[in-house]
């Protein structure tokens, strides 16, 4: 068995677990809401606040820029829109969003659907071959007309390729124009240093699970002087931005993940790039027409350490993914969407390559639990895998 | 045997299923997703392409304890069956979508998928039995559905499991009940998948475009009402004509032929319709044969049985019924029984 999914989630860190079963232990004998005033409501807010403390530490960030909400998803549609419409609010001219060409759905979708229903405009920003977006790209795009620019948003690292962006240069150049500037850095915390306050970025997401930390919950660092409209209207937790009670345990145990993972991060980094470089090197001897996609591994602060991703020249992603789950090997594809089915990578796309090429690609991700034998079970199948793949074909092709 | 069960989201692909793996089979699943847009949860929603269907065959999946994939096919859905389905109507001809689907999709596009990633075959939940590749109709003659089988060719059957053949509907239902699959009273799915609303006539208006054209009485020659497009019509069809100028004799009148062209619609009395001689293109034998032949043919889905003789001509055949059929529709299948075996298929010219 080899699990070569960690981008998708990671297991939780022991320590995460025993916080949660300690903190959900914890309210048997004493219930509260951490917004009621009795002891036991501040028991309940002690968590919390305590757990804010905790992350907003690991991120470089200040406690009450700290917003947990249920999900990056949460997380990014509520910067996204709520940023954009206090922009708009503020001035009706400013509607234009700059995002990257390759944000998670979690982004792009969001901002597809202020196109489509609030009137919003957006320039996809081009990314070049390896997935990086360029600053002077960033700056072209702002340059058209600055005074219509509601929202700058560029993911932190690419949950397909591993690309990371240069975010602080770019948030940089936001600033230059008085934009404000949002990063997706669900992928990123953890396996990269993410400091917030030295990035400079106005609003960061984060998901729990994604860092060892539980589901069903995430956070929305958003700067104090960033205006957001709330999704969710209700008791006002949250900083008045996101209302709905809170989950004490759940921010808990995202606080302790986070602040473990940020802390291991150095030592992780290390060790995920030397095994990633390992599988790279491997894949690519066993199978030689496969292609890296990505940022090549000796550029290693330009790309996650623990994200492989080939193409597979004449293979179907999904008939490498079946074929080596059925041998315990656990991948992706890279792109999911709600009913499974997968289309091209629009990420792999907007990097220059073909249909084709984007339906022939694999993801395998590394985390914290990875080790050399994982290594070792992908490359004792992968071959025999590739040729049976290669011989199922790509199904959308004509026979 | 290695299995690649095609799950739809309905009862009898559950069972299918099921009953593969309970006869020790190593089942994989697959669920085809043929809708590029696939339909909402919305009520309503019919056939195989909504998400509430792929959700449901995913929960089979994880009941049965089985890897479940999705299969993107709606390029090749699109181009083999709805594209076809649309062309076939253009041209005046009644195609047999799931029949096409079958044909060009679940045991074409899938099958060869299946064996080229080691799969020994493709378990499916239609209703007919497959012994030693002898294909016969289901016990349940009403659910049967080796008409729209029978256009597999003798290799393709070879790769085909159907263990529901010898059970009725309410035995499937209930072996779907029994093993707590939550689709165990799932309603059936009558109409065409591509056709969430079932208005066929305003799905091929929508792709055609208005092309009328007149309606004409075949025993007076005289027009006797227009139509926004001869496709809509279909052999034998006596709803939705809206004829300006009744019937000599009162009786009612059905759509006697449509002639594509000229986009002319001829309607005359039912007994117009009976034809004794039917000649079909396209003959797939499922095994050798010597004509003439006397066997059983049916003309259509769910259709009447008609004692027949057929004799070789061009690359199908001349078939003469001992019964008359009414309304037999160019583009149909003619399969040819012997009792409840599948002799062969060929399409209605």
């Amino acid at each position: 068995m080899a699990y070569l999914d960690h981008a998708a989630t990671t297991p939780m860190l022991p320590e995460a677990v025993a916080t949660v079963t300690a903190a959900l232990t914890a309210s048997l004998s004493a219930a509260g809401n951490a917004s009621s005033l009795h002891s036991g409501g501040r028991a309940a807010r002690r968590v919390v606040e305590e757990s804010r403390e905790q992350l907003a530490g690991a991120l470089g960030a200040r406690p009450s820029e700290v917003l947990f909400t249920g999900s990056g998803t949460e997380s990014d549609n509520l910067a996204v829109k709520g940023i954009w419409w206090a922009r708009r609010a503020a001035d009706p001219r400013r509607t234009r969003i700059l995002a990257s060409a390759v944000e998670h759905h979690a982004v792009l979708d969001a901002v597809e659907w202020l196109v489509g229903h609030e009137g919003a405009t957006v320039n996809w920003l081009e990314v070049d071959a390896q997935g990086e977006l360029h600053p002077d790209v960033l700056r072209e795009a702002i340059e058209r007309d600055p005074s219509d620019v509601a929202l700058v948003t560029v993911m932190w690292a690419n949950n397909e390729v591993g690309t990371v962006q240069p975010v602080r240069r770019l948030a940089e150049v936001a600033h230059e124009y008085g934009l404000p500037f949002h990063s997706d850095a669900v992928q990123a915390v953890g396996q990269l240093p993410v400091h917030v306050a030295a990035s400079g970025v106005d609003a960061l997401s984060l998901a729990g699970h994604k860092l060892g930390g539980p589901f069903g919950v995430g956070a929305l660092v958003l700067g104090r002087d960033v205006d957001c409209v709330p999704l969710l209207h209700g008791g006002g937790q949250e900083r008045d931005v996101r209302s709905g009670t809170l989950d004490p345990p759940a921010v808990a145990g995202l606080a302790v993940a986070a602040s473990l993972a940020v802390e291991r991060q150095p030592a992780l980094h290390g060790r995920l790039s030397e095994l990633r470089d390992d599988l790279v090197r491997r894949v690519l001897e066993a199978v030689p027409e496969a292609v890296l996609n990505g940022v090549p591994i000796d550029h290693r602060g330009r790309r996650l350490p623990g994200n492989a991703h080939f193409s597979f020249p004449g293979c179907e992603g999904d008939s490498l993914l079946l074929l080596l789950d059925a041998r315990g090997v656990e991948v992706s594809t890279g792109s999911a969407c709600s009913a499974g089915v997968a289309r091209p990578s629009h990420v792999l796309l907007a990097m220059g390559q073909s249909e084709e090429s984007a339906r022939s690609s694999l993801r395998f991700s590394l985390g914290h639990t990875s080790t050399p034998a994982d290594v070792a079970d992908l490359l004792a199948v992968l071959p025999s895998v590739v040729e049976r793949a290669r011989k199922a074909g790509l199904p959308g092709a004509r026979r | 045997m290695r299995l690649l069960a095609a799950l739809s989201g309905g009862v009898d692909s559950a069972v299918a299923a099921a009953l593969a793996v309970e006869a020790g089979h190593d089942v994989t699943a697959v669920h085809l997703a043929l809708s590029s847009a696939p339909a909402t949860l919305r009520t309503g929603s019919r056939g195989c392409c909504s998400k509430e269907d792929a959700r449901d065959a995913a929960r089979v999946a994880d009941v049965l304890g089985i890897p479940f994939y999705v299969w993107d096919l709606a390029d090749r859905f699109r181009e083999e069956v709805i594209d076809d389905f649309v062309a076939e109507y253009a041209a005046g001809r009644t195609p047999n979508p799931c029949l096409r689907c079958n044909e060009r999709i679940k045991f074409t596009a899938v099958l060869d998928r299946a064996l080229a990633l080691g799969f020994d075959a493709v378990v499916t939940g239609h209703h007919a039995r497959l012994e030693a590749g002898v294909l016969r109709r289901s016990v349940d003659l009403a659910k049967d559905q080796s008409y729209v089988l029978a256009v597999l060719t003798p290799e393709q059957l070879a790769g085909t499991v159907l263990p529901l053949g010898g059970l009725t509907k309410s035995e499937v239902r209930s072996a779907a009940a029994t093993r707590g699959l939550a689709v165990a009273d799932k309603p059936d799915s009558h109409d065409i998948c591509f056709i969430a609303d079932g208005d066929t006539a305003g799905f091929l208006h929508d792709r055609l475009g208005a092309q009328p054209g007149p309606v004409v009485d075949a025993l007076t020659g005289a027009v006797v009402g227009g139509h926004d497009g001869a496709y809509a019509y279909t052999v034998g069809q006596r709803r939705g004509l809206s004829l300006t100028v009744p019937a000599a004799d009162g009786r009612p009148r059905y759509v006697l032929s449509v002639e594509p062209v000229s986009r002319t619609v001829t309607v005359g009395p039912g007994e117009a319709l009976d034809v004794t001689h039917v000649r079909t293109t396209r003959a797939l034998w499922l095994a050798p044969a010597s004509l003439p032949l006397a066997c059983e043919v049916q003309l259509r889905a769910h259709g009447a049985v008609h004692r027949c003789l057929v004799h070789a001509e061009g690359d199908g055949w001349r078939l003469e019924l001992s019964t008359p059929a009414r309304g037999v529709a160019p583009g149909q299948a003619a399969v040819l029984y012997a009792d409840d075996r599948v002799l062969a298929s060929a399409t209605v010219a």
